[in-house]
């Protein structure tokens, strides 16, 4: 058994360098595609070739050309930023709308908690993508119902995540230690109960960025969300859906982009999470 | 449910904790069950109905402009029917009693646009997606099991594979699986048809397109407690009395390892349906997935609640059942 603890660390520290290396490094393409996309293509995404129509991935087009001869490669950097705003967006939505009711059904007065509790079981049984339905259903679709959509959609199982973390920590030793020492309940509260559960939130808002991103390219891709003349990646999804028999790299290379930018959400927060346990 | 045993006229029970009390304490339990449930439809069918009390302008209006295709202002002759059809003309609490009437007698609604009970419309798309979803759930775990019980508890090289596998799989877009599933097996290999088509082959890609994500999604559940439970005394024993390896991997520690996975049934099922707005999408294929997308488009609000409203009803039943199955599965659940 000793051997094991004694060895363990040597083994584990180095092993998870690579991994946190390579995410900082995709991080940093994102940054920099997403704030100065000219730097990474400086052609314009919206120049057209007509003479160039649906070529395959070469060295001139590197991922190819749209059905009017539209670099796809231009294309999908200066759509970053788009694609970046609606995920942080929505992330940001989720987070809130998830930390408000877990707020509320862990730390207010018995009834209204009780009802809170009850308002995430219920949000917690529509699926993501059949919320968000609902919601583009009424307010019919565009980039901000998108944001609010998506945010709406994933948020319930964060508040289910947020309420365990809190009553991990409202019910814990130290908690019951600081009751035991006289402290009022609202220094409690602010000193130890929400540092302390809200300090993962920054891992898992970094890992439910890449979960938004993907989940507002669905909608786009069922033409749902952002309308194609946009070089946003779910747009070029959509754009790109009719001529997937003649010219696959119109939706799989949008889409690697985002699967790349989802693994990259994953392991950002993969690697927070650890850096923030507080036993490491 | 309330399950009052006979053997409650056993004479030296202990008192307090005999079987009467037991089988008390289990019917409690499951009334909470139920209600709970009842609780979680009656909010889904809430929601469902301020979705659609909440749709801006003038809903007798947007049904007639939906009907004839053209959008252009009513007169209140025009709609003066409408309202009385739908029930436009009462108060909004009247409406909501309606709704949660209508809901009682198992009706959902009417399309706006096709003017018929929404239950009709989804019965007629509801089998092919049933059917796709089913096969997505058995696919993901079959692949689940085998994927982990290959490389679980093999050393490390096997287990980062494993693991890295499954959130490669579990963080992939189904259009994106999909397509490229769609462009590999169909168009370039020709396996498969390539458009819409029934029976058992036209299933194997739409299908598959559901199971990945998913089972790379149950696997990062089933793996940790997987690895957990291989380090605890009684996989030792197991394997001190002669038991070959995969008999206890099959036997013992899977038995344990299964309830994480077991316990996203539901959600996952809720998962495969929504998946398969995006799937039906990507293969052309008819169900309920396409009645849905065509339905947000054209803002036909009934048929979209009653697909959310059923899959919440799906939801609670799933978990229901499974409630009932915890206790055969690991004794120590109480019923």
């Amino acid at each position: 058994m000793t051997t094991t603890i004694e060895t363990s660390p040597p083994e584990t520290v180095p092993a998870r360098r690579p991994a946190g290396r390579t995410a900082g490094a995709a991080t940093l393409v994102l940054a920099v595609a997403g704030l100065a996309p000219w730097l990474l293509a400086p052609g314009d995404p919206d120049a057209i070739d007509l003479a160039a129509t649906l070529r395959a991935p070469s060295a001139q087009h590197w991922f190819g050309t749209d059905e009017i001869g539209r670099d796809l490669y231009t294309r999908i950097v200066h759509g970053t930023g788009q694609s970046l705003t609606i995920g942080l967006g929505a992330a940001g939505v989720a987070l809130v709308l998830a930390v408000l009711l877990a707020l509320t059904a862990t730390l207010t007065p018995r009834p209204v908690a009780a009802a809170a509790d009850r308002v995430i079981d219920v949000l917690f049984a529509f699926p993501t993508l059949l919320l968000a339905l609902l919601l583009v259903s009424v307010l019919s679709p565009s980039p901000r119902t998108l944001v609010f959509a998506v945010g709406v959609g994933v948020a319930p199982g964060y508040a289910r995540m947020v309420r365990a973390q809190l009553l991990g920590v409202r019910d814990s030793p130290y908690v019951e230690a600081a009751t035991a020492l006289g402290h009022r309940r609202r220094r409690i509260v602010a000193r130890h109960v929400l540092p302390n559960a809200l300090r993962p939130l920054v891992a898992v808002f970094a890992l439910s960025v890449g979960q938004c991103v993907v989940w507002a390219s669905s909608l786009s891709f069922l033409g749902l969300g952002v309308a194609p003349p946009a070089s946003e990646w779910g747009a070029l999804l959509e754009a790109g859906r009719s001529y997937v028999t003649v010219a696959g790299w119109l939706v799989v290379l949008p889409g690697l982009a985002i699967v790349a930018l989802a693994v990259t959400a994953t392991a950002v927060g993969r690697v927070l999470a650890t850096r923030l346990e507080p036993g490491e | 449910m309330t399950r009052t045993s006979p053997e409650t006229a056993v004479p030296d029970a202990p008192v307090g904790d005999g079987p009467t009390a037991r089988s008390g304490a289990a019917a409690r339990r499951w009334a909470g069950r139920v209600g709970s449930a009842v609780i979680v439809v009656w909010g889904a069918a809430t929601a469902a109905f301020l979705a659609q009390i909440a749709q801006p302008g003038d809903r007798a209006t947007a049904v007639l402009n939906l009907r004839t295709g053209q959008v252009q202002e009513r007169s209140p002759d025009e709609l003066a029917p409408i309202n009385a059809e739908y029930g436009f003309d009462r108060s909004a609490p009247g409406q909501y009693l309606d709704y949660l009437g209508g809901l009682l007698r198992g009706e959902l609604g009417t399309s706006y646009q096709q003017h018929r009970p929404v239950w009709d419309v989804i019965s007629e798309q509801i089998a092919p997606t049933l059917a796709l979803s089913v096969t997505a759930l058995v696919l993901a775990w079959v692949l689940m099991l085998a994927w982990v019980l290959l490389t679980a508890g093999r050393g490390r090289v096997a287990a980062g594979w494993g693991s890295a596998v499954d959130s490669f799989l579990a963080s992939m877009p189904q259009y994106w699986l999909g397509v490229v599933l769609l462009l590999g097996f169909a168009y370039g290999l020709g396996l498969f048809p390539v458009v819409g088509g029934s029976g058992p082959v036209a299933l194997v890609l739409p299908a598959l397109t559901l199971a990945l994500p998913l089972a790379g999604f149950l696997a990062q559940s089933t793996r940790t407690e997987f690895e957990r439970v291989l380090e605890q005394p009684f996989v030792l024993s197991a394997r001190l009395r002669g038991s070959g390896d995969l008999a206890v991997r099959l036997r013992h520690v899977l038995r344990h390892a299964a309830f994480a996975p077991l316990t996203l049934t539901g959600w996952a099922l809720g998962a495969t349906i929504s998946g398969a707005v995006i799937v039906e999408t990507v293969f052309t294929r008819r169900g309920i997935g396409r009645t849905l997308v065509s339905a947000v488009e054209s803002q036909d609000l009934p048929i979209v609640t009653g697909i959310v409203v059923l899959t919440a009803v799906v939801y609670v039943v799933i978990n229901l059942v499974l409630d009932a199955l915890y206790p055969l599965i690991d004794p120590r659940v109480t019923p």
